[in-house]
């Protein structure tokens, strides 16, 4: 069984890398691009059984930092 | 006074930290590998180094905080044992949450690496007894992760309880409120991001940081 943890800042938290990859889009003359935010995609290969509880006790004691950080969890697959 | 350095894959600043403490302590602290469970029976200080942890995976000292011998290091914290960290020290401490808030990327993505102006905002922690209310001091910063946020409560509370001890005097890196350095709410864990062990003798150009330890040792010897 696969899940994917998307990792994002949570909104209004400043964020300086999103707003780099902005100016770098606009430098190459994309235009129309109004806000850019950076996260992580994080790919887990779980054993089949792994409640969403344990993997949301993951997100909250490592792999997010809640203070700054929300996280999505999407299951690709389901035990056979 | 019995220091322990505590040395995670990655450290780069745990030798500068030791050279300190055994220079105004006259003691080389014993040096703790992050897979240790154990800090050495009657140790009084606890020093957290810079540097890059686990290479600054995941997030700056996120891996670092899950180690072993945190859990050790947040026992002797909650039983009143002094803890510093210092830069990367400061992010782990935050990491483990035995300080609020978190690190991020400097505002304007560069890594910075000078000596910066301080204002002693508190000088009645046990760190900082030696420095005046307000005093300004020069320490040297050397990061790219030390741009504090916090939501504005935390802030608040943050200032309003005094524990905030350094502020930056100059823009560095888009801290909120200017925020160099913060104590925990029993005022024996101080988390900063200058390295006050890179100002400790003439020859470093300037000896702002060594007050800090002095402090430490008048503290723990009374």
């Amino acid at each position: 069984m696969k899940a994917r943890v998307f990792v994002t800042l949570k909104p209004g938290v400043l964020d300086p890398q999103g707003k780099a990859i902005h100016h770098a889009l606009e430098g190459l003359g994309f235009s129309g691009v109004e806000d850019v935010r950076a996260g992580k995609l994080i790919e887990l290969q779980l054993a089949d059984g792994t409640s969403d509880t344990d993997i949301e006790d993951m997100c909250r004691k490592l792999l997010a930092n809640t203070v700054i950080e929300n996280f999505r969890i999407e299951r690709l697959e389901t035990a056979a | 006074m019995k220091s322990a350095v505590i040395v995670f894959p990655g450290s780069n600043c745990d030798r500068d930290l030791a050279v300190a403490i055994e220079q105004v302590t006259g003691r080389a602290p014993e040096m703790v590998w992050h897979r240790d469970s154990d800090l050495p029976g009657g140790t009084d200080f606890i020093a957290l180094p810079g540097g890059f942890s686990y290479g600054d995976y995941l997030r700056s000292g996120a891996m670092a905080a899950r180690s072993p011998v945190m859990r050790a290091v947040s026992d002797a914290a909650g039983r009143g044992v002094p803890v510093l960290g210092v830069c990367n020290g400061f992010q782990v401490l935050t990491e483990t949450g035995l300080l609020p808030g978190a690190l991020m990327r400097n505002a304007g993505l560069n890594f910075v690496c000078r000596p910066v102006g301080l204002k002693v905002e508190n000088s009645q922690s046990l760190f900082t007894s030696q420095y005046d209310a307000g005093e300004d001091i020069v320490i040297p910063v050397a990061h790219h992760d030390g741009n504090f946020q916090a939501d504005s409560a935390t802030l608040d509370r943050l200032e309003g309880e005094g524990r905030v001890a350094f502020r930056y005097t100059e823009e560095v890196n888009g801290s909120s409120r200017n925020i160099a350095g913060i104590l925990n709410d029993a005022g024996n864990v101080l988390g900063m991001m200058p390295h006050p062990e890179r100002a400790l003798e003439t020859a470093h150009g300037n000896t702002a940081g060594r007050r800090l330890f002095e402090g430490l040792l008048e503290t723990i010897a009374a």
